[in-house]
């Protein structure tokens, strides 16, 4: 599917030529991603957050937080796009949906570990100080599921931004379009392309770090998160 | 696995359940389970096993460097995290003019990936033995590589599974993407039937039924060798 260039790896050079030449049509492309890419996170938080809040509230339905994580890591991106296609049709709709079924998992679990691994002495204390339970979810629980929560709207915003280039084969537009059409764009065009698209990733992932350290209440104890991955609970 | 990659099929004949494209038509899987899903799926299992096996004792390795040298672990940490944010279309892209469009190149990608995984969990697992246990080891005249074979590691078998079942499973799901670049694995039926003039809908199911079939087929065989390993540990990571 690759015809006529010679790989060399002077070629690198070329690709960074290629971004230089090209900002403005680059940013465009950057920029109808991270649009895809944030009404697809925008959906996933609107359904699955609240959902998974509730479950942990509740402290119901274990099942269903662990069978959405590892059926969310399960799940092919490439598939996820192609399963709505012959329903939703090629294009945004389709493809916004579908990223947002690849974040919901990560969103989901790490809220219900988040709020139903809330210390039950604090809630209980809560309940003694008063509290209704509204008020027990505001005030004590969403404050001390915070870094779990953080993760998981990190983990699930640079899947969707990570996964966004693989949207251009069923019209996703974005970066994915310069990678996935070498014929037009030659291979130097491709690198260029990738070496946006990770740099985008990179940036997402690095501000939702900052983000989730400035959010994280100064009561708990900071958790680095770079590079202190808890076992099963922080990638993907 | 060399061979020269799935036998195409022509849509055009057929059953009238194919010619329409309805959503999904069991004679279509059966007449080509021979001739293109089996094949994808045995080229499937062969990427993922090449990238989990290496990756496997690259991470081992690098785990037991962090585990004696304390300084290096946070720092390859760190850069593990940001690997994984490095898109795998991108990531094959950039690896071929290095080493061209060959499995080599979706290998290397995949190796890094299972490698970013099994890293923190191999490591967590080893730094997870209590202190005391380790004192009491060490109280019983056991040297620094007794301690490591026979207390930590068998420790950490827990959470070196719990590495390998994400490894395992997010491989499966990634190398879907390698069909962007080699005609191989179950993203290629996937990618072929999406880029017709009108996507197939019998092909895209079945192989992607097949790919997250097979996901948690392993996932399930992990959980059993945890069971078979460690029967002491009831209960163990998600």
């Amino acid at each position: 599917m690759i015809v006529g260039d010679t790989f060399r790896p002077g070629i690198f050079v070329d690709a960074l030529a290629f971004i230089a030449d090209n900002p403005a049509f680059l940013a465009g492309k950057a920029l109808e991603q991270l649009v895809l890419a944030g009404a697809a996170l925008g959906l996933a938080l609107l359904v699955a957050l609240p959902f998974g809040i509730v479950l942990g509230h509740l402290h119901r339905g274990s099942g269903i937080a662990i069978g959405a994580s590892i059926f969310a890591r399960a799940l092919p991106s490439l598939a996820a796009i192609a399963f709505l296609l012959p329903v939703l049709g090629i294009g945004f709709l389709n493809n916004a949906i579908a990223l947002a079924i690849l974040a919901a998992g990560p969103l989901l679990t790490n809220a219900f570990e988040g709020v139903e691994g809330v210390d039950r002495d604090a809630v209980d204390a809560a309940r003694g100080m008063g509290m209704s339970a509204g008020q027990i979810l505001r005030r004590v629980e969403l404050p001390l599921a915070v870094p779990l929560l953080m993760t998981g709207i990190r983990v699930a915003a640079v899947t969707v931004v990570a996964t966004a280039p693989i949207a251009a084969i069923a019209g996703g537009g974005g970066l994915g379009d310069v990678i996935v059409n070498q014929a037009s764009y030659r291979l130097k065009g491709v690198l260029g392309a990738s070496l946006c698209v990770m740099a985008l990733s990179a940036a997402v992932f690095l501000c939702l770090v900052a983000l989730q350290n400035a959010l994280t209440p100064k009561g708990l104890v900071r958790t680095r998160v770079v590079g202190d991955l808890p076992p099963g609970k922080e990638l993907q | 696995m060399d061979d020269d990659g799935p036998v195409i099929p022509d849509f055009g004949e057929g059953s009238s359940c194919v010619t329409d494209n309805r959503t999904f038509c069991w004679d279509w899987a059966r007449e080509h389970w021979g001739d293109t899903l089996q094949p994808a799926v045995l080229q499937h299992l062969w990427l993922t096993a090449i990238a989990i096996a290496i990756g496997f004792v690259l991470a081992f390795g690098l785990a037991l460097l962090a585990h004696r040298v304390r300084r290096v672990e946070h720092p390859i940490g760190v850069g593990a995290a940001l690997l994984y944010t490095i898109p795998s279309l991108a990531l094959f892209q950039l690896l071929v003019p290095l080493t061209g469009i060959t499995t080599t190149t979706v290998e290397i990608a995949l190796v890094a990936y299972t490698l970013v995984i099994l890293y923190p969990n191999i490591v967590a697992g080893l730094d997870g033995a209590p202190p005391e246990v380790v004192e009491a080891a060490r109280g019983m005249w056991l040297t620094r590589r007794q301690v490591l074979t026979r207390v930590e590691l068998p420790l950490a078998v827990p959470a070196i599974v719990g590495g390998l079942r994400i490894a395992v499973v997010s491989t499966i799901a990634i190398a879907t993407i390698a069909a962007f670049l080699l005609p191989k694995g179950l993203g290629y039926p996937i990618f072929y039937a999406i880029k017709l003039p009108e996507p197939f809908k019998t092909e895209i199911y079945a192989a992607g039924a097949l790919a997250i079939g097979l996901a948690l087929l392993c996932d399930g065989g992990l959980v059993l060798l945890r069971r078979a390993l460690v029967p002491w540990a009831r209960k163990g990571g998600a």
